[in-house]
């Protein structure tokens, strides 16, 4: 029993990651309907210049701010940059544009910092968290991290004019020009939030899985396979699916025999797989009330 | 009376075909003008090119600006709302959010609740469904609440397509007749555009027919509801 509660726990606390990678997910996927390949690669270079500043002799928090507003600017301009010109072209121009995103990431991110694995510091300790042998400290800062930051992002968009636009521009993009929206901009704030979001995980990861520029590979994974359990346009059922996620996985590692660490990567897919073809919107999918 | 919107030369493509072979009308400050004509004459290519919404050549001018490179968005934070066919409405949010929608490009926020009473007193039975998704609304109740998204811009002209469409005859009346309200009290201009050219020249004062589109008769509602030909091929009697 201890075991159990043990492997549950962990996998909140890895769940909060996939999380947190799925909202990034989930944000662009609202405002472009498409899958970012490069979302975990947008993380690591953020997690990098976080380093980069520490190493300079910034203290830790400074370095994250300094880092969420670096990213924020960054996914602005790679949108102005490489996808706005991309807007009206078919799905596949797209996958393409993803790609070329994260090879060219991961290749400048190997070229500066080069592929040796680097720590990186957790802000929250790695002690035993209120004495508890099951979880850290640091585990419990990300699981209290990713709690924070859904209820920021459900104010932002339940409360702010701003956020009412994004929605809106998301929903509905010709009815949103008509009153006066400019949806393009509204794309562009989507893409900086979400790589402000991705360069929080990644921040929370590194202590755990340390930085070289290919830490968020499998991440990414199970962040897709968080965001489609959670059905991909809620933000509420990405950090849920996150969640479940994290601790479906370390059960089946530790539960079903020859699965082990090696094979856990493989039970992502298998679960994106699964949800998709039983049930496409996911458990959070927008359901919209018809009329009959 | 000076023009308010000034329309010259407009021709507009979808793809290759031209849908307008320049249209030219004007619409004086403070009037409810409508557009007639059969389906397929280019009415509602016509409100579309003033918000830049399609690729047409030629010149429009509001309140003396020039419209014809500025993007939508910017079109209608002049004051030009557009209620477009199918009445746009935001399907998956609430009445009220809808409403807040309408106002999203104004300046001054603390006017805003006040203006969401004011369309609540306009229209009752959005009110008592403001929390409900607005895709859950019967037709009519959507074209009120497009309605009434648009004046929550405040605009100075507002642009109406079919508003009728899809109707039941009663509530056509009543809508129009809401119409009429607010061109008169809330000194809002008035485009509209319709098939039911009956009821559009009762409430309009100035009319202009559109056939394949060009401009092939304008005049005074009155002048144009008496006319044998528009009779004929529009009033049907």
């Amino acid at each position: 029993m201890e075991l159990f509660t043990n492997q549950v726990l962990a996998g909140i606390a890895t769940g909060a990651i996939y999380a947190c990678m799925a909202l990034a997910v989930v944000m662009i996927y609202q405002a472009i309907d498409h899958l970012n390949f490069a979302q975990g690669e947008m993380a690591m270079f953020s997690t990098f210049v976080a380093w980069q500043m520490m190493q300079w002799g910034i203290p830790y928090w400074g370095a994250f701010a300094l880092t969420l507003i670096f990213s924020f600017v960054g996914g602005i301009v790679i949108e102005r940059a490489l996808f706005k010109p991309l807007a009206k072209a078919p799905v596949l121009t797209h996958v393409a544009g993803f790609i070329a995103l994260f090879a060219i990431i991961n290749s400048v991110a190997g070229l500066t910092w080069d592929f040796t694995i680097k720590q990186f510091p957790s802000p929250f300790g790695s002690s035993p968290f209120l004495g508890s042998q099951l979880i850290s400290t640091h585990q419990a800062g990300m699981i209290g991290v990713t709690i924070i930051l859904l209820v920021l992002l459900f104010i932002f968009f339940r409360y702010t004019r701003v956020g009412l636009a994004m929605r809106a521009a998301a929903s509905m993009p010709e009815s949103a020009r008509l009153v006066g929206i400019n949806t393009s901009w509204m794309i562009a704030l989507g893409w900086g939030m979400a790589a402000a979001i991705g360069s929080i995980a990644g921040m929370l990861i590194a202590p755990v899985v340390f930085l070289e520029p290919n830490m968020m590979g499998g991440v990414l994974i199970y962040g897709f396979a968080a965001a489609v359990v959670g059905g991909l346009t809620s933000p509420l059922g990405a950090v849920i699916g996150g969640f479940l996620v994290g601790v479906f996985e370390n059960l089946v590692g530790t539960y079903i025999p020859g699965v082990g660490n090696e094979l856990k990567l493989p039970i992502a897919l298998a679960l994106i797989i699964t949800v998709l073809v039983v049930k496409p919107n996911g458990l959070f999918g927008r359901a919209i009330v018809k009329r009959v | 009376m000076t023009a308010m919107l000034h329309v010259k030369d407009l021709r507009a493509y979808y793809g290759q075909v031209q849908a307008l072979h320049g249209l030219e009308f004007e619409l004086q400050e403070g009037s409810l003008t409508t557009l007639l004509g059969a389906n397929g004459a280019g009415k509602t290519t016509t409100l579309r090119s003033i918000c830049n919404m399609i690729r047409s050549t030629g010149s429009i001018e509001f309140e003396g600006k020039k419209l014809d490179n500025k993007s939508t968005e910017s079109i209608v934070r002049l004051g030009i709302a557009h209620v477009p066919q199918g009445r746009g409405t935001f399907t998956t949010m609430t009445v009220e959010e809808n409403l807040q929608l309408g106002a999203i490009s104004r300046k001054d926020t603390k006017a805003i609740g006040d203006d969401i009473e004011r369309m609540y007193a306009h229209f009752p039975v959005l009110k008592q469904r403001h929390t409900q998704q607005a895709g859950t609304l019967s037709g009519g109740e959507q074209q009120m609440l497009a309605v009434a998204r648009a004046l929550m811009l405040r605009p100075r002209l507002m642009l109406l397509d079919e508003p009728s469409f899809g109707l039941a005859p009663l509530i056509v009346r009543d809508l129009f007749k809401i119409l009429g309200k607010i061109n008169r009290e809330d000194k809002v201009s008035i485009l509209v555009v319709e098939q039911n050219a009956q009821l559009a020249l009762e409430l309009a004062d100035k009319a202009y027919v559109i056939e394949t589109g060009r401009i092939v008769m304008s005049g005074t509602a009155d002048e144009i509801a008496n006319n044998e030909d528009v009779r004929k091929s529009y009033l049907g009697y």
